[in-house]
C-alpha cells in the first residue's frame, strides 16, 4: 500500500476519514433520536454520501495500482442510490401504518 | 505521507464498526419492529461498507464481490421486512 501514488493516497485518506466519521455519527444519531420517523434520517447520510465517499477512494486506489481507470466500484454506489430511496419509503409507510393501527385499537 | 493512508484504512475500520455495534445497540434495544428492521438495514450498509475497506487495505478485487452482494441481500432482506410489517405478507396470491 505505500508504493501508491501521492496523488491517489491523499484523498483516498481523507475520502476515507470522512466516510468513516459520517457513518458512525449517522449510527449515533439511530441511538440517540427519540422517533422513529427522526431516527430513519441521520443513517441515510452515512450509507449515502458515506458510500460514495468509500466507493471513489476505492477507484482511486485500484486505478492507481492497475495503471489504468478501474470504474467497477460504481455499481455499487448506483445501486446504493436507487435501492435506498425505497428501503426508506417503505420503512416509512410501515411505520405510519403501524402507529395508526395502535391509534384504531385503542 | 506514506503512512497517511494505512491510518485512514485503520480509522476508517474502526468507525464502521463502531457504527454496527451502534446499530446494533438500537437492534437490541429498539421499541418496535421497524427500529429493529431500520438498525439491520444500517448494519448490512456498515458490513458492507468495512468490506470495501478491507478490499482497500489488502489491494485484492475480491472483496468487491462480496460487498455487492451483500447490498443485494440487505435491500432484498428490508424489503420484504418491511412488506411483511406492512402488510402482514411478504408475497401475496
Amino acid at each position: 500500500m505505500s508504493e501508491l501514488p501521492a496523488w491517489a493516497a491523499l484523498p483516498a485518506a481523507i475520502l476515507l476519514i470522512v466516510a468513516g466519521v459520517l457513518a458512525a455519527v449517522g449510527a449515533f444519531g439511530l441511538l440517540r433520536l427519540p422517533d422513529f420517523l427522526t431516527r430513519m434520517h441521520p443513517p441515510a447520510m452515512g450509507s449515502t454520501l458515506g458510500t460514495g465517499c468509500v466507493l471513489l477512494a476505492s477507484i482511486l486506489v485500484s486505478s492507481a495500482i492497475a495503471g489504468r481507470p478501474v470504474v467497477h466500484a460504481v455499481v455499487i454506489t448506483l445501486f446504493i442510490v436507487i435501492t435506498a430511496p425505497v428501503t426508506a419509503m417503505l420503512l416509512a409507510r410501515a411505520a405510519v401504518y403501524r402507529s395508526e393501527r395502535r391509534a384504531r385499537e385503542r | 505521507m506514506n503512512a497517511l493512508l494505512p491510518f485512514a484504512v485503520t480509522f476508517a475500520s474502526l468507525c464502521f464498526a463502531l457504527a454496527m455495534l451502534l446499530a446494533a445497540a438500537r437492534l437490541f434495544k429498539g421499541p418496535a419492529a421497524q427500529d429493529r428492521v431500520l438498525a439491520l438495514d444500517v448494519m448490512y450498509i456498515n458490513g458492507m461498507l468495512l468490506l470495501l475497506v478491507l478490499g482497500i487495505r489488502s489491494l485484492s478485487s475480491a472483496y468487491f464481490d462480496m460487498a455487492l452482494l451483500i447490498a443485494l441481500f440487505g435491500f432484498v432482506s428490508t424489503v420484504a421486512l418491511a412488506k411483511f410489517l406492512l402488510r402482514g405478507e411478504v408475497i401475496e396470491p
